[in-house]
């Protein structure tokens, strides 16, 4: 089901430009594999399902300090108060960022006052209402952010990222 | 939704990828970068050992860190016809950026062209001629046949007066030292053509004609002496956004204190801190903010002056130093021109007339004429007059013991595309004399620069003084044949909205009689053309990479290559040449425009013995270069100062750091430069004394800008983002950018807005008595009432549309000071809905 959801929303994003990488990926990992027979390798990364957190424990505009995929990627969940694009649970206002700047991977802090996460190595913000667009800086990718699944029990699961993370070249190390 | 790539992985470089150096061929700067390259069905492995960052890619990398890349920086391209993995990164060895990689270089290998990925696919891949009413491809051969011969012909009847050339003079990109060569080798060389101008002013002259006529060459210190610097003035420039490697690597390390230890070792004996900075600019810049970021408020004065005004505020300084006794004395007596010859220079014929706008003097007569007081600029630049008096301390007070404040001047566009642009520039640099502030550590008067240099070219001296007003000779209906070389006048011309209405109707002409012919009968063709061109037909020719907006009016595009399709050097802002090699193939047929100046050279020259002229075809010759490389070595290595020093193998072997030009010789294999020019005081006049300037105040002096002051409500300010490269034309094929910037923002006070009863995001027209555009409104709170800032040159909505005809002596356009009304078009279009308009200004 999950690799269902992370298919569409690539087809609906980019679908040449994604599949050329993941294809070329794939393509070599074949070419170098040692034996004959190995199975073959996925095409898309395989994201773990974490559990982050209950509902219960978010307050609005106050961050929850995170980690996905594993523990050395840093990230935050936030209630907005508000229904934003990409929003989680009930209220479609859940949403979970990396907290690692695209650019050179300075620690993102939340700014309350306008719900953006900015970053004080040179200067780049992030809207948190915006799917973390990039208001202004020197990234050149808008910022990671979490596919969010909220259960009937109010917990919240993340399952995927939508961009690179900084400082890896594959999402799940 | 924002744009996402939805790239979770890359492929990791393998230790056998091939390295190439590459210089980023966008802004002046030139951040040092690598690609690497390597065959299609290879990668490397997570392992330290198994690729070519030599670390454990099974560990989450550090901040910083160079085992990283970005998936716009990576891309599948052709490298001598097989595809191949591309990775272009920043290099952390190169001395400009230190590892930095801006949001435009960093995206070079995305705005590469890849079949197999789907970018840049705009890219004009083969020659396109008018056929059959409409653009269709055909051979070198067919298109620069029919170019040679329409453009004999217009010589033929007018002379080569009848040529109009738009040439690029610039470094970067698709420029360097080897295409600017082959154009003007071509131009002025085998021809002597009058009717040239540069890619973003409609004529052939310089930015800064005033600095130079002082004897002081505009790009005359090094980036460390932004380091060194005891105070930086920054005069109409936002270089975090349009310098912005050069700012964070170089400027801020002095505004926070950790360039102290680099202070102490290089200016032993001198008290030292951290720097500060005096910012000039009516907008309160992202610049000032990362300024009273890093060096608190108390370290930082912006100076938010009244539009224009600037020549005044430096008058005012150089009275307040100079009356204070805060001047170099043995600097001025050792490297300025002394009183007696200073009245003479005064009173030479023609000075203050056309050639030479302004009087070139002495200290003390310069002084005397443009003396300022502190209240009188106050009163006309909207300044506080302690604000005043504050900068003249920062840029001239003594520091303790006596000893000389080390102050750098940097200003750009703010300047250049302002309010009287000549005697501003004179202005300038009167003050950066006087106080000794020239080729010395931590000084420096110099241009901030737009693109990188890389200018080479048989001399201009023919073109004139003023030089011709290109543009408005084409509106005039002058001339017959119009060859355009990555110019695109219908984004950054001024009075541009005449200019498209004038250039569609005249090349349109052309159209309708070529549709009359077949296209294999040329004689024929050759025959319609001209007797369209004689009723007033122009003929276009677009020399470029992607289809441009002028090119929409051409008759013929020819495919140019950008660097690193081919070999390609260029020098930055403190003069550091580089060469950015050849890592991929050009798409389909294009060619380095050297190459295809070289190639249309050899077809006028054929076309030419046709027709019996043998005496000017002999003038064509000399263009038997098959790379660009033999360009190089015709131009470059033959002509430029030191030029004998430098070659493909040497620049090769210095890497992203190469070297700062003039070379002087070679050492070690090494070619040794020069770190900041006139550092023995002898400054480039006859007799090696700069002269200061008498730039007294007149106003707003190009032509209708105090009218339309007074008659339009609005000013509006206008220039660059950091996101956009130049006028976007590979960033509009960008879905990255496109989606944060599908049209122009104009920056707005909010209380503006509220009352033109505009939103976020709405769709405004900016009109005025010359033409009208379009923007979406961006609410800034720190805007001034009425005081507008527009992003310039932008495909969606052509500012330039707004700015008057109105240039100074010289010809230069006043871009910046442009008034027009505002009202709404239309509530935000959906492109506009998904964008975030919270201030870009960083906070804590």
């Amino acid at each position: 089901m999950k690799g269902c959801d992370l298919m569409v929303e690539v087809g609906r994003r980019r679908f040449l430009g994604g599949l050329g990488v993941a294809a070329a990926g794939a393509a070599a990992s074949a070419a170098t594999a040692p034996q004959a027979g190995a199975a073959p390798a996925p095409a898309l990364v395989e994201y773990p399902s974490h559990h982050l957190a209950n509902l219960s424990q978010l307050k609005t505009d106050e961050p929850l300090a995170v980690a996905y995929p594993d523990k050395d990627a840093p990230g935050v969940l936030i209630k907005l108060g508000t229904r934003v694009p990409g929003g989680a649970g009930p209220d479609g206002d859940v949403v979970g960022y990396s907290t690692v700047c695209p650019h050179k991977g300075f620690p993102l802090a939340y700014l309350k006052e306008d719900r953006t996460l900015n970053c004080p190595g040179h200067y780049g913000r992030y809207d948190c209402e915006k799917g973390g667009q990039q208001i202004w800086g020197h990234a050149t990718q808008n910022l990671a952010q979490y596919a969010l699944r909220v259960d009937a029990k109010g917990d919240i699961w993340a399952e995927g990222v939508d961009e690179l993370l900084y400082g890896r070249l594959n999402n799940v190390l | 939704m924002t744009y996402k790539r939805h790239v979770d992985r890359l492929p990791i470089i393998p230790t056998s990828a091939k390295e190439h150096n590459v210089t980023c061929h966008y802004c002046i700067v030139g951040c040092g970068y690598k690609a690497y390259t390597w065959p299609i069905n290879q990668q490397g492995g997570v392992a330290a050992t198994a690729n070519k960052l030599g670390v454990d890619l099974g560990q989450q990398q550090p901040a910083e860190t160079a085992a990283w890349y970005a998936p716009s920086m990576y891309n599948i391209v052709r490298q001598d016809g097989q595809d191949v993995h591309l990775v272009i990164k920043p290099d952390p060895d190169c001395v400009v950026n230190s590892g930095l990689g801006s949001i435009r270089g960093a995206r070079m290998a995305e705005n590469h062209t890849s079949l197999q990925r789907g970018t840049q696919l705009s890219r004009l891949t083969t020659p396109m001629v008018w056929r059959y009413g409409s653009m269709q491809p055909t051979d070198w051969d067919d298109a620069l046949d029919l170019v040679a011969r329409v453009t004999a012909a217009v010589i033929d009847e007018q002379g080569e007066d009848g040529l109009f050339v738009s040439m690029f003079d610039h470094g970067g990109s698709a420029g360097g030292y080897e295409n600017t060569w082959g154009t003007g080798k071509l131009y002025f060389g085998a021809m002597k053509v009058k009717n040239v101008r540069i890619h973003n002013r409609p004529a052939y002259n310089s930015e800064v004609h005033a600095t130079r006529d002082m004897g002081v060459g505009e790009l005359n210190n090094c980036y460390e002496d932004a380091e060194l610097a005891d105070t930086i003035v920054a005069v109409g420039t936002n270089p975090l956004e349009t310098q912005t490697n050069y700012f964070l690597n170089h400027w801020v390390p002095n505004l926070r204190g950790t360039s102290l230890d680099k202070k102490r070792r290089e200016l032993p004996g001198e008290p030292v801190e951290p720097g500060r900075i005096v910012v000039v600019d009516p907008r309160r810049t992202l610049t000032v903010a990362a300024c009273e970021t890093e060096a608190g408020k108390d370290r930082v004065l912006h100076l938010a002056i009244e539009p224009g005004t600037d020549l005044v505020l430096f008058n005012a300084l150089l009275t307040y130093i100079a009356d204070k006794g805060w001047i170099d004395r043995d600097f001025i007596a050792a490297s300025t021109v002394p009183a007696a010859q200073g009245a003479a220079l005064m009173s030479r014929p023609g000075g203050g007339g056309p050639g030479a706008p302004d009087p070139l003097t002495d200290f003390a007569a310069a002084v005397a004429a443009n003396r300022t007081t502190i209240e009188e600029a106050a009163r006309i630049t909207g300044l506080k007059p302690e604000d005043i008096v504050k900068a003249a301390q920062w840029i001239a007070e003594p520091k303790a013991g006596g000893r000389r404040r080390r102050t750098m001047i940097g200003y750009e566009k703010g300047i250049i595309w302002g309010n009287d642009n000549y005697r501003t520039n004179g202005a300038i640099v009167n003050l950066a004399l006087a106080t000794g502030n020239v080729g010395r550590p931590g000084g420096g008067v110099v241009r901030l620069g737009g693109h990188q240099e890389g200018y080479s070219r048989p001399s201009d001296a023919h073109v004139g003084r003023p030089a011709a007003y290109v543009d408005k000779l084409l509106i005039e209906g002058r001339g017959g044949v119009h060859h355009v070389w990555a110019c695109d006048h219908y984004k950054t011309t001024l009075n541009a909205m005449k200019f498209k209405q004038v250039y569609k109707r005249r090349t349109d002409m052309v159209k309708d009689a070529m549709n009359t012919v077949p296209w294999g009968d040329r004689q024929a063709m050759v025959d319609a053309i001209m007797t369209a061109i004689r009723q007033g037909g122009l003929f276009s020719v677009d020399v470029d990479i992607v289809p441009t907006q002028i090119g929409q009016a051409s008759h013929v595009w020819l495919p140019a290559a950008i660097a690193g399709e081919m070999n390609l050097t260029s020098m930055n802002g403190e003069r550091r040449m580089r060469l950015t090699e050849r890592y991929m193939d050009p798409p389909g047929s294009a060619l380095p425009d050297c190459l295809i100046a070289a190639r249309l050279a050899k077809a006028m020259e054929r076309v030419l013995r046709e027709r019996g002229k043998t005496a000017y075809a002999d003038q064509f010759e000399g263009f038997d270069w098959t790379t660009e490389e033999d360009a190089f070595l015709d131009g470059y290595h033959k002509h430029e100062k030191g030029g004998e020093h430098v070659t493909y193998a040497r620049l090769r072997a210095m890497g992203t750091n190469g070297f700062q030009e003039p070379a002087t010789g070679v050492q070690d294999g090494r070619i040794v430069g020069t770190r900041r020019l006139y550092t023995d005081g002898r400054f480039s006049t006859k007799d090696g004394k700069a002269r200061f300037m008498i730039t007294p105040w007149r106003g707003l002096q190009a032509a209708g800008k105090a009218e339309q002051k007074a008659r339009f409500a609005f000013l509006i300010n206008n220039g660059r983002t950091n996101m956009v490269w130049q006028n976007a034309f590979m960033d509009q094929y960008s879905e990255f950018v496109m989606d944060r910037m599908p049209y122009p923002f104009i920056e707005m006070n909010p209380d503006d807005m509220k009352e033109l009863g505009v939103a976020a995001g709405d769709l405004v027209e900016i009109h005025n008595d010359v033409g009208s555009t379009q923007a979406i409104a961006q609410p800034t709170p720190s805007a001034k009432r009425r005081q507008t800032f527009m992003l310039f040159a932008y495909p969606t909505g052509v500012q330039g549309n707004v700015i008057n005809g109105g240039v100074n002596e010289l010809v230069i356009p006043n871009y910046k000071q442009t008034w027009a009304d505002i009202r709404k078009l239309a509530a935000a279009p959906e492109a506009a809905r998904r964008l975030s308009f919270k201030s870009p200004e960083y906070r804590t």
